[in-house]
């Protein structure tokens, strides 16, 4: 018998908005879409463009590098899947293909010392088992 | 714009109890509070023709509420933009009653989130929810409430180097004057607090982390409660049993995450000045100033998005002798010792109201010498993605 590791909260389907996105993440692919009328970026996203509403927008893979714009680091969840790893940073990261993210900077030994903001950082993938979408979260570059 | 006076409040009602346990409902807390606040304006139950409320608590909705009410409205309005609805719901009603809609105006509030919290044994994390791009997008990087207002503080420190120190005095001048009210006293010995006293800024500083750089005494309080306000034209209002309080200015505005935005600018940053330019006043002329203290950094980023400073020097403005009522230079903060000190059910906008009408009735248990002007700011949402900031200036008879 193996034990499991708790799932952290995963997303849900049906949901056509970012269901391509998290399709993707299977691939290890961090995709963003501009709209092909006024080329804004969108992010999260949207089968609409939410600058100006047209409905043609192209989907891109990003580089995966970028830099915090914020964070905050969570001392105690009580998430199943959060409750034992200690101290976690939530962030937001800018890509540099213009898009926001929220997500989590990792693989820093104390996350209110060894973050910053400003600070560039890369992508990295927490796996979530066999055939199932993957996490985006980020690294010091 | 000239400014109008239209519709003022009436009747308030603030509910006593911060701890209902599981014998008393969100409706009845709504029901209990509608039927007192009627009794503060001298008007009655008949006499409303118009139903505010988000009809969120207990997932009845507008119609539901109004059913159970007993009251049949030529208006029903459910806007639900989270804690500031009611700041929404009172510029709403104004502009309704001053277009002739409706005469009498009634906004409830109830809920029972501290009961609720305790029953279920939660807090502290949300689950996926329901399908949609938000949750798909934030639950799977174990988002709490707190952390998503800690990345607004820690940009702000970040970005105008607000320090902890600065921040402490929001959390200082709102419990002061929760010391000086029998029922924040009352809430905070019910709700379990820890040191029930006026606070120092080492109190504050050395307080359990929580999500960094926010630490427990700039969380707001999770309490039961809610009230109640009636909203009456001015023919209505000659004859009511208390001094009218007019709504002299109204703004609205939404902020959403936004590739390459600002996060310390709230969506103040344009109800603000909408609402100073509807009243014809300005910052300095404001006498009680009730923010959605929900944390420390929403004060914050609320005192300088409406312009009581300017962007990025609200730490050196908290601490230069304002917030607390009998400081020199008004003006004072949450008087009634707001969410950090004295009431959080969940939304709190409604007590922006309750308390503001009390400072210009000379009702306060910290009453500001000769209060004439009084401004109510919520937040509603979550600070850091999306959230509605409303704003009703409100002007002593």
């Amino acid at each position: 018998m193996t034990t499991e590791k708790p799932l952290r909260p995963q997303p849900q389907f049906p949901e056509p908005d970012t269901e391509p996105f998290w399709e993707a993440t299977k691939d290890h692919e961090l995709k963003y879409q501009t709209c092909d009328k006024c080329g804004e970026v969108i992010f999260y996203p949207r089968a609409h463009c939410n600058a100006c509403g047209s409905l043609d927008t192209t989907w891109n893979v990003s580089k995966g590098e970028g830099e915090v714009y914020t964070f905050s680091v969570i001392m105690q969840s009580r998430h199943p899947a959060f409750k034992d790893i200690g101290p976690y940073a939530l962030a937001y990261v800018d890509l540099d293909e213009g898009f926001r993210i929220m997500t989590n900077v990792v693989g820093v030994d104390n996350p209110i010392d060894d973050i910053e903001c400003g600070m560039r950082v890369k992508l990295t993938w927490e796996d979530q088992g066999e055939g199932n979408i993957a996490i985006p979260v980020f690294e010091p570059a | 714009m000239a400014q109008t006076r239209d519709a003022a409040i009436v009747g308030i009602h603030e509910y006593p109890s911060r701890v209902v346990g599981s014998g008393v409902s969100a409706l009845q807390i709504k029901a209990a509070s509608a039927a007192k606040a009627l009794e503060d304006a001298g008007l009655s139950w008949s006499d409303v023709d118009a139903v505010y409320d988000t009809g969120s608590h207990q997932n009845i909705g507008g119609l539901g509420i109004s059913e159970y009410l007993g009251i049949k409205p030529k208006i029903i309005d459910s806007t639900s933009v989270g804690g500031t609805s009611y700041e929404f719901h009172a510029n709403h009603a104004a502009a309704m009653i001053a277009a002739g809609k409706c005469n009498v105006a009634l906004l409830t509030y109830g809920s029972t989130a501290h009961s609720d919290r305790r029953a279920i044994g939660t807090g502290g994390y949300a689950s996926s929810g329901p399908n949609n791009p938000h949750n798909n997008m934030e639950a799977p990087w174990g988002m709490t409430l707190i952390s998503n207002y800690g990345m607004v503080k820690a940009r702000h420190m970040h970005q105008y180097g607000t320090t902890n120190e600065q921040f402490a005095a929001i959390s200082i001048a709102t419990r002061k004057h929760a010391m000086r009210n029998p029922e924040a006293v009352k809430a905070m010995t019910e709700l379990e607090f820890v040191g029930i006293r006026e606070l120092t800024v080492e109190d504050v500083v050395d307080s359990r982390m929580v999500a960094w750089p926010l630490r427990l005494l700039e969380c707001c309080m999770i309490s039961d409660g809610g009230g109640a306000v009636v909203i009456a034209s001015k023919e209505v209002a000659r004859n009511t049993a208390k001094k009218p309080v007019w709504i002299i200015g109204t703004g609205e505005a939404t902020k959403y995450r936004e590739n390459g935005g600002d996060i310390t600018v709230s969506a103040g940053g344009q109800s603000g000045p909408r609402a100073f330019a509807d009243a014809g006043v300005s910052p300095s002329e404001i006498d009680s100033l009730m923010v959605y203290d929900s944390f420390s950094i929403t004060v914050m980023c609320l005192i300088e998005d409406l312009g009581f400073c300017a962007k990025g020097e609200g730490g050196d403005y908290v601490t230069q002798g304002h917030l607390v009522f009998d400081d020199p230079a008004g003006p004072a903060l949450n008087t009634d010792g707001g969410g950090l000190s004295s009431n959080h059910p969940g939304e709190r906008g409604i007590f922006l109201l309750l308390e503001a009408t009390r400072q210009l009735r000379g009702e306060s248990t910290s009453q500001i010498a000769d209060a004439k002007l009084g401004l109510a700011v919520g937040n509603g949402g979550q600070l850091g993605s999306r959230h509605a900031t409303g704003v009703t200036i409100l002007a002593a008879d």
